[in-house]
C-alpha cells in the first residue's frame, strides 16, 4: 500500500478547520499589503525620479538616525529600570514598578505635542531658566530647540522606553535565582552579575522589547511631523495627502516595509529564544538586594526621572491647560461625541483583534509546521499605521466599488461605500496593525501550557476544540485579557490609521488633537490629550497590578518548588 | 484467536534525517504489560504517541484491536480509547482532583461520571484528596490522580511515558507495584516506556529492548538477561567483562578457561568471551586463577571487587557476597561455565 503523502495526511487530521480559518486570516492580513505592491506598480517612472532624488535620500538617512537613537534610548531606560526594581529592595519600589509604566499611556505625538509648548521658547521653562540665570528676553538666551532629531529620540525614547522595560523586567523576575547564586559563588560579584548573567539571559526579552520601540517609532506620524523630522513615514503621509499620489506613497511605503521585515525577524528569533527561556518559570527567582536608606533615596530617584519625564511632566501640563480650557468654555457636546467614537472603535477592534488572535495561536499550536499563517498574520503590527490604511484603503476601495456595481446592476440600488462609509475600514486596518500583540501574547500564554496537557485532553476523548475550551483557554485567561489590554490602549492611541480611514465626520479623541495641532489652533486639543492619557492610563494600572499579583502568587510557585524538589 | 491489542507494521516515523521508528512491527496482547526500554532517542516516545495518534506515521499501519488507525483512515485520539500517563502527570492544574479524574468522562451522564470517579478514588486511595488542586499534591499522589484519571475512561490501553521517573527511588517502587497491580486487576493492556533496566525486568510480561528506531530483542525478561542476542543487549542490563578468546574445534580458549561455544558460532579464531560480574567467583583459597585485588566498590548486599589479572589488559569486575578480609591482596576466581556469554 502506498504511503500517504504529507500533504494528505495535514488534511486528514483534525483540526483542520481550526488550520483553514488561520489561514483565511492570514489571507485578510495580507491583502492590504499586496494591494500596496500593485498599486506601487502603477507609479509613472516620472514620479519615482522625483521619489529618489529628492524626497528618498532625506527620508532614509533621518529614519535610520531616529531608529538608531530611539533603539538605544529605549534599551538603555528599559534595561537599567527593570533591572532597578527587580535586583534592588527599597522603600517605594512598589510603586515604582507600576508607575515606570506609566509612559506608556502617552502616544508619541501628544508627548511632542505636550513639549513643544512646554519647552517654547516663552514657555515656563525656559522663563524659568532665564529667570534663574539672570535673563530678560529669549533674544539673550534659549535652550537647544526641542524641534530637532536629538529632541525628537529623547522624546520619543521617553514613552518608548516601556516597551523594553516590561519583557526585560519579566525576564529578570523569572530567571533562576540559583543560576544567580551559582554565578555569586563562582566569584562574580554582585554587581557584575548584572553584566555576566542577567543581561545576557534576558537579551532576548530586551531585543523584543527593541523591536517593539521601533516599530512604534516608525509608526509615528505625529512626533516627528510636530518636531521637524522628515521620516520615510511623513513622506508617505505627506506624499498621499499634499500630493494626493498614492503610488508614490504605496512606493516609499514598500520601501519602508524592507526595515520593517528586519525588525520583523529580529522580533520573532528573539521570541523563539523567550519561548526556550521560559522553561525556567517554576524556578525561585532572583531575590532583591537591600540598600541603606540613603542608597535607597537615589535608587527611588533615579528611577522617577523616566516616569517625570515621560508621563507627570506631560501629564500635568495637559491637566493645567484642560482645566483652563474646561473654565473658559467647559465641555463641548463634540467632545463627548468624540469620546463614544474612540471606545466604540476600540473595543471592536479589540473583540475582533483578540478573537482572530486566538484563532492563529491556537492554530500554530496544533500545526506547528504551518507557523508561518502566524508570522503573516502577525506582519501588520510592523507596518506603520499610514501604510496599513493605504492599503486598506486600496483593497476596501476596490471592495466598495464592486459591491456597489453589483447592487446596481442586479437589485438597482446603490450601496456607496460600505466599509468605507462604515468605519469597518478602520477596524479592519486596527486589526492588520495589532493583531500581532495579541497572537504574540496569547501565543506566548499557551507556550507556557505543557504539551503533555494536550495530549492528555485528547487521549480522555477531547477534540481539538474541546481541549482549546477546557484546558487553553482558562489556563491562558491572563494572557489573553493582558492581551486585550495592550490592544485596547493602542486603538484609542492610534492616530495615521484612524486618521485616513474614518468615515466623513467621525472624529476620535486622535484625530480631534491632530486636526487642531495641524491647525495650530490650540483649543479643545489638551482635553482630548488628556481624556486619550486617563483611557490609556486605566490599562496601564491594571497591567501593573497584573505584574504585582504575578509575584504575589509566588507562594504558590513555591509550593509547587517543594513538590519538585522531592520529585528529583 | 483473538487480534492483538495494538499491532504495529513496519511502523516508520523520521524527524529531519533521523528515523525514529524505522520499520518496526509489533504485536502486543490483550491483557499484556510490556516494558519498552533503550537509551534516551531510541523511539521509544515516539512508538506510544504514534500509538495514542498525537503522532502519525511517514509509513507503515498501526491497528489496535484489528483496526487500523493510521494511514489512510486515521482515527483521531479522543476516538482511539487509549488512556495516557506522562512523565509530568500532566494533570489539568485549574482543575480540582475530582475534575481532573472527570475530565475523560463528559460523554456519560452527570452521575454515572461522579460514581465512576468517586469509585476509583476510593480504590486509588485518594478520596480524601478530590477537592485539592495538583499543585497541593506530593509527587506520589499526583501520580495516582494521573492513574485515575486515565483508567476513569476504561480505556482498552493505557500507555506509560516513563510514568515513576519524577518520583524518588524508595517512592517509586511503592508506586509502581501499586500502579501495576491494578491494572493487571483491571485487565487494561499495559505500554511502559522506561530508561531504566531494573524498572523494565521487573515491571513487564515481556520486554522489548530497542535502539535506533528499530527493535533489537523482545522477550520475557529472562530471555533478555540471560539469553541476549547480542552483546548489546546483555550490557544494556548489566555491566560485562569482555574477555578476549581464541575459537578453536568448537571452544573458546581464554585466560580465564576454556569454554564451550554455541555451535553455530562460526568463524574460528579471534573473539571475546562476555562475562558477567556475578559468574566470577572469588575466593582466598588458592586456586588456578590468580588474580590482584586493585580497588573494592561495597554496596551493601554486594562488594564489587576490581582486579587486575596477569595475561589481561582490562581488570575484571567481579560481584561477590562473601566478605574477604580487609586486607586481602591476593584472590583466586573461577568463572561458571553456563553463565558465559558467547555471540
Amino acid at each position: 500500500m502506498p504511503a500517504s503523502s504529507p500533504a494528505a495526511g495535514l488534511l486528514r487530521r483534525s483540526g483542520r478547520r481550526w488550520l483553514a480559518c488561520a489561514g483565511v486570516v492570514a489571507l485578510v492580513v495580507a491583502l492590504p499589503f499586496v494591494g500596496l505592491a500593485l498599486e506601487a506598480l502603477k507609479g509613472s517612472p516620472g514620479l519615482w525620479a522625483h521619489l529618489v532624488s529628492s524626497i528618498l535620500p532625506v527620508a532614509l538617512v533621518d529614519t535610520v538616525i531616529l531608529l538608531a537613537g530611539v533603539g538605544l534610548v529605549t534599551a538603555t531606560l528599559g534595561t537599567a529600570a527593570a533591572w532597578l526594581v527587580t535586583a534592588y529592595a527599597f522603600p517605594g519600589r512598589r510603586v515604582l514598578e507600576g508607575a515606570l509604566l506609566l509612559p506608556l499611556a502617552v502616544p508619541t505625538y501628544i508627548i511632542a505635542y505636550a513639549y513643544l509648548d512646554i519647552l517654547h521658547p516663552i514657555g515656563p521653562v525656559q522663563d524659568a531658566v532665564r529667570w534663574m540665570l539672570g535673563y530678560e528676553s529669549p533674544r539673550q538666551f534659549r535652550l537647544p530647540d526641542i524641534r530637532s532629531m536629538a529632541g525628537c529620540i529623547l522624546l520619543l525614547g521617553f514613552v518608548l522606553y516601556p516597551y523594553v522595560y516590561i519583557p526585560t523586567r519579566a525576564m529578570f523576575l523569572t530567571q533562576p535565582g540559583n543560576l544567580i547564586d551559582a554565578a555569586r559563588t563562582l566569584g562574580i560579584s554582585r554587581r557584575a552579575v548584572f553584566w555576566r548573567v542577567a543581561l545576557p539571559m534576558a537579551r532576548p526579552a530586551v531585543a523584543v522589547g527593541i523591536a517593539l520601540a521601533l516599530m512604534e517609532t516608525l509608526n509615528d506620524v505625529g512626533a516627528a511631523e510636530f518636531l521637524g523630522v522628515r521620516t520615510m513615514t511623513v513622506s508617505i503621509y505627506t506624499t498621499w495627502i499634499t500630493r494626493t499620489d498614492l503610488p508614490g506613497a504605496a512606493q516609499i511605503a514598500l520601501m519602508l516595509l524592507l526595515i520593517v521585515v528586519g525588525l520583523v525577524a529580529l522580533e520573532r528569533w528573539a521570541r523563539r529564544r523567550q519561548g526556550y527561556a521560559g522553561d525556567t518559570r517554576r524556578n525561585r527567582g532572583m531575590t532583591p538586594v537591600s540598600v541603606a536608606p540613603s542608597k535607597g533615596v537615589l535608587l527611588l530617584a533615579a528611577g522617577l526621572v523616566p516616569v517625570l519625564l515621560g508621563f507627570v511632566a506631560p501629564a500635568i501640563y495637559l491637566a493645567i491647560e484642560a482645566w483652563k480650557r474646561y473654565q473658559f468654555a467647559s465641555l463641548s457636546a463634540r467632545l463627548l461625541h468624540e469620546a463614544v467614537n474612540t471606545i466604540v472603535i476600540a473595543t471592536l477592534a479589540t473583540a475582533v483583534t483578540i478573537t482572530l488572535g486566538l484563532l492563529i495561536a491556537y492554530a500554530a499550536r496544533l500545526r506547528p509546521d504551518t507557523g508561518w499563517f502566524l508570522r503573516v498574520s502577525t506582519l501588520g503590527y510592523a507596518a506603520p499605521g499610514t501604510v496599513v490604511a493605504i492599503g486598506v484603503l486600496i483593497v476596501l476601495g476596490s471592495a466598495d466599488q464592486l459591491i456597489d456595481r453589483a447592487a446596481l446592476q442586479w437589485v438597482g440600488i446603490s450601496t456607496g461605500l460600505v466599509f468605507l462609509g462604515s468605519g469597518a475600514a478602520v477596524v479592519y486596518a486596527l486589526t492588520v496593525r495589532f493583531l500581532a500583540i495579541s497572537a504574540g501574547g496569547i501565543e506566548a500564554g499557551l507556550s507556557r501550557i505543557p504539551l503533555s496537557l494536550d495530549h492528555a485532553a485528547r487521549t480522555l476523548g477531547q477534540s481539538p476544540s474541546g481541549t482549546f475550551r477546557h484546558v487553553h483557554l482558562p489556563l491562558s485567561k491572563t494572557a489573553i485579557a493582558a492581551a486585550a489590554l495592550l490592544v485596547f490602549v493602542d486603538c484609542v492611541k492610534e492616530l495615521p490609521a484612524t486618521l485616513l480611514l474614518r468615515p466623513l465626520n467621525v472624529e476620535t479623541f486622535a484625530t480631534h488633537l491632530y486636526g487642531e495641532a495641524a491647525r495650530g489652533t490650540y483649543e479643545e486639543a489638551s482635553i482630548a490629550a488628556l481624556a486619550i492619557v486617563a483611557i490609556s492610563v486605566l490599562p496601564v494600572v491594571l497591567l501593573s497590578r497584573v505584574g504585582v499579583a504575578g509575584s504575589a502568587s509566588s507562594t504558590s510557585a513555591r509550593k509547587h518548588d517543594t513538590i519538585e524538589d522531592t520529585r528529583t | 484467536m483473538t487480534e492483538p491489542a495494538v499491532r504495529l507494521q513496519k511502523a516508520r516515523r523520521e524527524f529531519g534525517s533521523t528515523a525514529a521508528l524505522d520499520n518496526l512491527s509489533l504485536d502486543i496482547h490483550q491483557g499484556e504489560i510490556l516494558s519498552l526500554v533503550g537509551p534516551s532517542g531510541c523511539g521509544k516516545s515516539t512508538l506510544l504517541r504514534v500509538i495514542a495518534g498525537v503522532e502519525t506515521l511517514d509509513s507503515g499501519h498501526v491497528f489496535l484491536s484489528g483496526r487500523p488507525v493510521d494511514g489512510d483512515g486515521f482515527i483521531e485520539p479522543e476516538a482511539r480509547n487509549v488512556g495516557f500517563m506522562f512523565q509530568d502527570n500532566a494533570l489539568f492544574p485549574h482543575l480540582s482532583v475530582r475534575d481532573n479524574v472527570l475530565f475523560g468522562l463528559k460523554k456519560r451522564k452527570d452521575t454515572e461520571a461522579a460514581a465512576r470517579a468517586e469509585d476509583l478514588l476510593g480504590r486509588l486511595g485518594i478520596a480524601h484528596l478530590a477537592a485539592r488542586f495538583p499543585h497541593a499534591l506530593s509527587g506520589g499522589e499526583q501520580q495516582r490522580v494521573a492513574l485515575a484519571r486515565a483508567l476513569a475512561p476504561e480505556p482498552g490501553i493505557i500507555l506509560m511515558d516513563e510514568p515513576f521517573s519524577n518520583l524518588d527511588q524508595g517512592l517509586r517502587q511503592r508506586v509502581r507495584d501499586e500502579t501495576l497491580s491494578v491494572l493487571r486487576a483491571s485487565g487494561t493492556t499495559v505500554i511502559m516506556v522506561t530508561h531504566d533496566p531494573q524498572e523494565a525486568l521487573s515491571a513487564g510480561d515481556r520486554v522489548v529492548l530497542m535502539r535506533g528506531g528499530a527493535i533489537v530483542q523482545v522477550g520475557t525478561a529472562y530471555d533478555l538477561y540471560d539469553r541476549p542476542v547480542d552483546a548489546y543487549t546483555a550490557a544494556f542490563f548489566c555491566a560485562l567483562n569482555a574477555v578476549p578468546g581464541l575459537l578453536r574445534g568448537g571452544r573458546v580458549e581464554t585466560r580465564l578457561g576454556t569454554f564451550a561455544a554455541p555451535p553455530a558460532l562460526a568463524p574460528e579464531g579471534a573473539t571475546t568471551l562476555y562475562i558477567r560480574p556475578d559468574a566470577i567467583d572469588i575466593s582466598t583459597v588458592p586456586g588456578a586463577i590468580r588474580a590482584r585485588i586493585r580497588r573494592r566498590v561495597f554496596l551493601g548486599a554486594t562488594e564489587h571487587v576490581i582486579l587486575a589479572v596477569e595475561g589481561l589488559d582490562q581488570p575484571l569486575t567481579c560481584a561477590t557476597s562473601a566478605r574477604l578480609p580487609k586486607d586481602a591482596d591476593i584472590v583466586f576466581l573461577s568463572v561458571s561455565p553456563e553463565k558465559v556469554l558467547i555471540f
